[in-house]
């Protein structure tokens, strides 16, 4: 049957408008597949109600100075730090060459409320959640695999590869802030 | 040998009647009955009955712990606790598909180094091999999400830490986090789709245990000396040879299995797994479960930039030192399958061996504690890092060139009459 088909298409005067045929047929098969598939994955990806948690709201004005709280956002701890004007001046203090991912204070928080740190709590190598007020730089200490972060919450020793990561956030009021 | 035929002739009219329609009894009685075994197996060779029993054992007490488990996060803890304290003899059937899990990968350990060993992986299996890969790669993904379930601490952080690996992949590694997990963290969708695709899984793999097992009746069984059969003499029957012998070895595997299961099930487990699971706090010491310990210390051995920053290395040796187990048959140039006749392979083999239980043991330490002076796990275990690497880029390549393997008997049967093989 193959071979007879095949010497049928040879034989034919046009080959190329049977080509164009099978192409066509071809193409739009895999333009179903794909219509068909893309949901069947998509499916998998966060749903209405996980996106519609994706923002939160948080007062800071009972964060004591020098005192740090963990929030959830999107289901991930976030730590707000209330930072003392010395563990400020500490985390300024630190020259750029002393980062492995360098990055200044000044960028990490919002400008007018330096005091503020506000950071995804989760380790930069494998997502543990550090411990605070720990390691030899004053900020962070993952147990997992030791990774140290400092007061600014950058990475200075350890495993991790990058900063903690300051999630997108604005400030609504003085004290209100809104997280995502 | 595949072309054997069965000496089956259907003796009553009904078995003539379904011979012509649909030859059940004739294949069973090919390839389960009259299947030419080479007639020096030893019970190295009763690894794949063992582990043909856990996959049926673990899918029995999976379906039944699916009917009385709950995979919802505030749930599923309690479904768990409810199951070994309320439900009828639930206590021993979660022990079991719990240390069960820890039994099968004993067993898979096992038949993994029988084929290191012999050269199991040599042509014309190297299918067969390929196959068995694909099926510890599943086991892994399996055991991995059904750790997942009871959402305990080690649970979550495990998969938590798991997931994570996948945000080191460049680019992509982010949309894939979130699709793998449903969410932007681990929450009740991961919970959902891991008990779905945990459930699913072991079909697959029983699907490709029949693709190994038709890959192995293809060209046949390696046998302890490797060289292939040559005549009728050199086999016995399938049954009751290895039929007896496999069943012996189930039962003797099942001694252990048992003691666990009624004496210390949670001894193969992590204490923290009894906590609930709770996303704003990591246990101070996470570790997988012990059959992917050496996996992990690879993982975690890559703590330096080279090139590539060091999470995505540490992900590449990770994966890397599953995925050259494919390669295997293309690595290793030696003609000789069997290790008893290559007396260089021999020693690096052992050493293979032995570095993997040292790499299980770095798995279970904290990175920095001390070993030799003050060399720290993480130091010294990078060293173990590069001996497996090393074994099958370098030595197992190099080996073939350098070693004068000793004389291989003319036959099995030749092998059998005579275990000394000082004359050729």
């Amino acid at each position: 049957m193959a071979t007879e088909s095949n010497l049928a298409h040879n034989d034919q005067p046009n080959p190329g408008r049977r080509d164009f045929l099978y192409v066509a047929t071809a193409a739009v098969g895999a333009v179903g597949v794909g219509a068909v598939a893309w949901p069947v994955i998509n499916q998998m990806n966060p749903d209405a109600s996980v996106l519609a948690l994706a923002s939160t709201e948080f007062d800071l004005s009972g964060v004591e100075e020098g005192s740090s709280v963990t929030i959830k956002w999107r289901g991930s701890p976030v730590f707000v730090r209330h930072r003392t004007a010395a563990e400020i001046e500490e985390a300024r203090a630190v020259p750029m060459s002393d980062l492995k991912d360098p990055e200044t204070d000044e960028a990490r928080v919002k400008e007018g409320h330096d005091q503020y740190l506000v950071m995804v709590a989760l380790c930069t190598h494998l997502g543990c959640v550090p411990v605070g007020d720990a390691g030899e730089f004053g900020g962070w200490f993952c147990p997992c695999h030791g990774s140290e972060y400092d007061t600014s919450g950058r990475i200075r020793k350890g495993p991790a590869p990058k900063n903690l990561v300051v999630p997108p956030y604005q400030f609504l009021s003085d004290s209100v802030i809104q997280i995502g | 040998m595949s072309s054997h035929t069965s000496n089956y002739t259907p003796s009553t009219g009904i078995e003539k009647w379904l011979d012509d329609r649909l030859p059940l009894i004739r294949f069973s009685k090919e390839h389960l009955m009259d299947y030419p075994t080479p007639r020096n197996l030893n019970y190295w060779w009763t690894g794949g009955a063992i582990l043909t029993f856990m996959l049926a054992a673990q899918i029995v007490t999976g379906i039944i712990l699916a009917m009385h488990y709950t995979p919802q996060v505030d749930l599923a803890f309690d479904s768990v606790e409810h199951i070994r304290r309320d439900v009828n003899s639930g206590r021993i059937i979660q022990a079991t598909h719990a240390v069960g899990a820890s039994m099968f990968f004993a067993a898979v350990y096992m038949h993994i180094f029988r084929g290191l060993y012999f050269g199991s992986y040599k042509a014309p299996r190297e299918i067969l091999w390929i196959l068995g890969v694909i099926i510890f790669l599943l086991m892994m993904a399996t055991a991995f999400m059904g750790y997942v379930l009871p959402w305990g601490q080690m649970s979550f952080w495990a998969a938590a830490v798991i997931t994570n690996i996948f945000a080191a992949i460049p680019v992509i590694g982010d949309p894939i986090l979130q699709l793998l997990r449903g969410g932007f963290a681990v929450d009740n969708p991961t919970l959902n789709r891991f008990f779905s695709l945990h459930y699913l899984l072991p079909f697959i793999i029983a699907a490709v245990v029949g693709l190994h097992i038709w890959a192995l009746h293809v060209p046949g069984n390696n046998n302890p000396v490797g060289v292939e059969v040559k005549s009728e003499r050199d086999t016995l029957p399938f049954h009751p040879f290895y039929t007896m012998k496999d069943l012996f070895a189930v039962v003797v595997f099942c001694i252990p299995f048992a003691w666990f299961v009624f004496f210390a099930p949670d001894i193969l487990g992590h204490p923290d797994n009894y906590i609930q699971a709770n996303p704003l706090v990591t246990p101070p010491h996470i570790v997988p479960e012990w059959y992917f310990l050496p996996f992990y210390a690879i993982l975690r051995a890559i703590d330096f930039n080279f090139i590539l920053d060091s999470k995505l290395l540490g992900v590449i040796a990770f994966g890397g030192s599953i995925l050259i187990l494919f390669f295997l048959p293309w690595l290793d140039t030696s003609k000789v399958r069997s290790g008893t006749f290559r007396p260089m392979f021999k020693w690096f083999y052992w050493v293979f061996v032995a570095n993997f239980v040292l790499l299980t043991w770095y798995g279970a330490q904290a990175p920095d504690m001390k070993v030799l002076g003050n060399f720290t796990v993480a130091d010294t275990s990078k060293l173990s890092v590069l001996y497996y690497f090393a074994y099958f880029i370098v030595i197992l390549p190099l080996l073939s060139r350098f070693e004068k393997p000793r004389p291989l008997p003319n036959s099995i049967s030749e092998a059998v009459l005579k275990p000394a093989p000082a004359t050729n």
